[in-house]
Parts: structure tokens; C-alpha cells; sequence
């Protein structure tokens, strides 16, 4: 099958499941973003995204992607380690406009996954899984506020949107280029197009954590001086 | 007038493919700055021979950039810190006095070293006759003009033609790619009416055969476009997967 056994075809499966995630990550996104504008707006959509039917369908089909995602990435990476052969080069000389990004895919990956761990965790565990498990799930407001509170949350969250911000300005475009989108006078704008959504999408997500921060510490300190 | 520069060179000596291999520092002194690479090599070559000692091997032909046959990595990059010229085509004027040069062969699985900075790039030879070739039968040569081509197409397939086949490309890629060998042979003929008969099944067997072969899977870092002395674009690349999994979406 040439999606297993052709580096081509790896790749595509590559892109396409990274392309996905980052869909699900611009929706995502999106939503956070109704907790700063409406508190009630936000509970509801977390109601509406409990344990239905099509919100269980889409937590399996995103599981899968970033399954069969993270398994490539290490299949790809394995290759392409063995292909650069056994001896390495004494000097390189990386001044040649390479992209730090495209060098350390994997690396950022593991932040990722590290993140996304804490983050299921935090949030997941205590809304939808509780509510699969057949009790009441966590208010959604309530756990935002709770958590990016914290400061050493607040802290771990930011790294890892960075880590993210780096594997989407990379990834958004290589999975273009991958499918074939690409010639001499898009590869430019796909890099732009690339930078611009990494950042829009990761923007909405250091606002909802700065907003909840800020409004969680500054009421602390009002009610210290109180 | 000559100006001359004093350099050190550290070079990469192994005795055979399955020796391992050391890198070795010779003293070269006045090097006119006029003098090719090549040329400078060849001078440390005589000096190592009246001294009794093996001369450093390494692969060269035409010297004038258009063979495809230097293959040194060096400082860091493969055909030296020039841009767009072949390691024949570097100059000693690019070196200051005093300079350290480290020399190094291409390292990649799929070209292994034969001896010092001569590897075997046989691999991109089995590449090309995998496919890269238009089937005709023989008989009167048509009119070169009797197939009109846009001059826009035509151009394209002579920047992807002007590849040479060095292997620079997966001398420079940190997955051992030689994507841009392969997109470049698979482009020339792509785009131009007689090769794209053909394309479907010339870039399955050619892709298929790199594969083979144990080169890597690109990640699209851009290294390769970066370093090509015959500077073939990254859009190359996009094209050979564009062409691939349309091929096999009809399949
Ligand atoms: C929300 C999570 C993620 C998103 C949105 C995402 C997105 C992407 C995209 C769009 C690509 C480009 C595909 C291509 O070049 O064709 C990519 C590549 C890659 N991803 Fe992810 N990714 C995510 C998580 C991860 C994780 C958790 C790992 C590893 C543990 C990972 C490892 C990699 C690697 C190694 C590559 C480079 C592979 C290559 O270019 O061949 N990613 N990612
Ligand atoms: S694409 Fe460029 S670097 Fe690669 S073999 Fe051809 S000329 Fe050399
Ligand atoms: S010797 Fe022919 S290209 Fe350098």
C-alpha cells in the first residue's frame, strides 16, 4: 500500500492528519474565545460538546488522527535518521535560510504531546470523561478560571502554545507543499498564508489564558488589599 | 599581482568502504588565491606524493561545473560556502590566510564512501534508468518545432534540466532526501509534451526506486534547494508529489 511503503505516500498521510489537526485546532480555538466574550456562551457550547453522540464521534476520530500523526512521525523520523548513515558530518554550517522549525519537528512534537497530556488532564478528564462515566460534568468557566489562575500553569501552557506556534508556521506549509500546492510563485505565499494562520490560531489561545490570568490574580489582589 | 594565502586542511582519509575512516590536517602554503579547489588539491597531492605518501582521492571530471562529478563537503556545505557553483567552480579567493579547511565526503546511507572523498553515487544512476528517459521508437528525427511548447513551460523544463546529478542534495538533507534529484529528472520531462506520456508511470518507478534505495522521506526543510550548485527550485519537489499521488489516486 503506497501510503505505508512509499515516502511519498507517508508523507501525504503525514500532512493530511497534521492538516486535520489543525482544523480541529483553528475550531477549537474559536470557541475558547466565546469563554472571554460570554461565560454562560461558553458553558453552553461545553454542554452542547458533552457526551453526545457527535461529540464522541469526533473525540474518537480526532484520537485516531493524532494517533496514526504521532506513530508516522516516528516512523518518518526512524527513516530518515537510518538514511543520513552512520558517519555525520564534523562541520555543518546551518547560515543557509534553513528553517529552525523544519530541523526540530519532532522535538516540538514531544512538547506537544506533553502538553496535550496535561491538558486532557486538566480539562478533559474532569468534562467529557466524567460525563461518559455517567456523573455531572465541571462547569467549563469554572476550570478555565481555576486553572490559568495558576501561575506555573499559566507558565506551562504558554510554552507549549509557542512549541505549537513553531510546528504550525513548519507544518501548515510542508503539508502543502507534501500534497503538491505549490510552484515557484505560491511556495512564498504558502509560507506567509503558513505564518499567518500559526499565529491566529495560537493568538486565540494565549488570549483566553492571558484573560483568565489577569482577571483571576488581579481579583486575588483585590481581595488581599480588602 | 598573485596574492597568496597559507591554509590548513583537515581532511577526511579512509582506506576503503568498510575501513573506518579519520580525518587527517595538512599544511599548504602559498595557495594563489587564482588557483581552483580542485587545483589547490592537486597541489597538496604532489606535495603528498614526493613526500612518499598516498594522494588524497577524490571524484572530479570536467572541472568546469557541468559533469556533476566533484562531490566535496566543505566547511559545512557541500560545494563549499560559494553559492550556485559546483566544488570545480570554487575558488581559492574565497579563503582568507590562514584559513582552516575541513573537507568531507558526501555522507548519506545511500552513498557510501569508496575511499577519502570518493563515494558511490551509483544510486541517482539507478534512479534515472528506473525512468527518467522517453520511450521513442527509432526513424526520421521529427522537426524540433513541430510540437509548439509555451516558452513559460520550456523554461521551467531547462531550470529542472540544468541538474547535474552531484548528489549535493542528499549530501545536504538531514533526512538523506534525494527528492530534489528525483523532482528536477521527473520535471524536465513532466513538463513537456513527448515526456508526459509517460509521467504516470515514470514517476512511480523513479520514486519507487529512491525508496529502494534508502534514501529518506522529505520533510520539506529546504536544505537541498538552498545548496544545489544548479540551483533547481523547491517547487520541483511539490511537483514529483503532485505527480505521485495523482498517479496513484488513478490507479
Ligand atoms: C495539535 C497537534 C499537532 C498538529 C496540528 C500538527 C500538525 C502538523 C503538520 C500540519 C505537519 C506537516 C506535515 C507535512 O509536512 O506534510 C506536521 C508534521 C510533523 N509533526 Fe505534527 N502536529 C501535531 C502534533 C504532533 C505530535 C504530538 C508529534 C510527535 C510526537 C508531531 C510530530 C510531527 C513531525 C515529526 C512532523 C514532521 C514530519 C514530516 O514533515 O515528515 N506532531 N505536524
Ligand atoms: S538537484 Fe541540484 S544538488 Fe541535486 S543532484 Fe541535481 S544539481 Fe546536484
Ligand atoms: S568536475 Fe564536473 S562538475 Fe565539477
Amino acid at each position: 500500500m503506497w501510503l505505508f511503503n512509499s515516502s511519498v505516500g507517508r508523507k501525504f498521510v503525514m500532512s493530511i492528519t497534521g492538516a486535520c489537526l489543525a482544523f480541529f485546532l483553528l475550531f477549537h480555538a474559536s470557541m475558547n474565545l466565546v469563554a472571554i466574550i460570554s461565560e454562560e456562551g461558553y458553558n453552553m457550547i461545553c454542554e452542547f460538546l458533552g457526551a453526545n453522540w457527535y461529540a464522541l464521534v469526533g473525540t474518537l476520530g480526532l484520537a485516531f488522527l493524532a494517533v496514526v500523526h504521532i506513530i508516522y512521525a516516528f516512523a518518518l523520523s526512524i527513516i530518515n535518521y537510518r538514511a543520513r548513515g552512520r558517519e555525520r558530518y564534523a562541520v555543518s554550517d546551518r547560515s543557509n535560510g534553513v528553517e529552525w522549525a523544519s530541523m526540530n519537528m519532532l522535538v516540538l512534537g514531544f512538547i506537544i504531546l506533553g502538553g496535550l497530556c496535561l491538558h486532557l488532564v486538566n480539562f478533559w478528564a474532569k468534562m467529557q470523561l466524567v460525563e461518559i462515566l455517567g456523573s455531572e460534568p465541571a462547569n467549563g468557566v469554572e476550570l478555565i478560571k481555576y486553572t490559568f489562575s495558576k501561575w506555573y500553569f499559566a507558565i506551562i501552557y504558554l510554552l507549549w502554545f509557542v512549541a505549537l506556534w513553531y510546528h504550525l508556521t513548519h507544518g501548515i506549509w510542508s503539508a502543502m507543499q507534501t500534497l503538491g500546492w505549490s510552484n515557484n510563485i505560491w511556495l512564498p505565499r504558502i509560507k506567509c498564508i503558513s505564518n499567518i494562520i500559526a499565529t491566529i490560531i495560537v493568538l486565540m489561545f494565549v488570549a483566553v489564558l492571558v484573560w483568565y490570568f489577569v482577571a483571576g490574580n488581579c481579583c486575588c489582589a483585590s481581595a488581599c488589599a480588602a | 599581482m598573485d596574492k597568496t594565502i597559507n591554509v590548513t586542511l583537515k581532511i577526511w582519509r579512509q582506506a576503503g568502504p568498510k575501513v573506518k575512516g579519520h580525518f587527517e590536517t595538512y599544511k599548504l602554503d602559498n595557495i594563489s588565491t587564482d588557483s581552483s579547489f580542485l587545483e589547490m588539491l592537486d597541489i597538496l597531492n604532489e606535495q603528498l606524493i614526493s613526500e612518499k605518501k598516498e594522494p588524497v582521492v577524490f571524484d572530479h571530471d570536467c572541472r568546469e561545473g557541468i559533469c556533476g562529478m566533484c562531490s566535496l563537503y566543505i566547511n559545512g556545505h557541500p560545494h563549499g560556502p560559494d553559492s550556485a557553483v559546483t566544488t570545480c567552480q570554487l575558488h581559492m579567493r574565497r579563503f582568507h590566510d590562514g584559513d582552516t579547511i575541513t573537507v568531507e565526503p558526501w555522507r548519506s546511507n545511500a552513498f557510501p564512501v569508496i575511499r577519502d572523498l570518493m563515494v558511490d553515487r551509483r544510486a541517482y544512476d539507478k534512479i534515472m534508468q528506473a525512468g527518467g528517459f522517453v520511450s521513442v521508437n527509432t526513424g526520421g528525427v521529427p522537426d524540433a518545432n513541430a510540437i509548439p511548447i509555451p516558452k513559460k513551460d520550456a523554461d521551467e523544463a531547462m531550470d529542472n534540466a540544468s541538474c547535474i546529478g552531484c548528489g549535493a542534495c542528499a549530501a545536504a538533507c538531514k533526512n538523506g532526501s534525494a527528492m530534489l534529484f528525483v523532482a528536477a529528472k521527473v520535471s524536465q520531462l513532466a513538463l513537456l509534451p513527448q515526456g508526459k506520456v509517460e509521467a504516470a508511470r515514470r514517476v512511480k518507478a523513479m520514486l519507487g526506486k529512491m525508496d529502494e534505495l534508502g534514501f529518506g522521506n522529505c520533510t520539506n526543510t529546504g536544505a537541498c534547494a538552498a545548496e544545489c550548485p544548479k540551483c533547481v527550485p523547491l517547487s520541483a519537489i511539490a511537483r514529483l508529489n503532485r505527480e505521485f499521488i495523482c498517479a496513484k489516486f488513478k490507479d
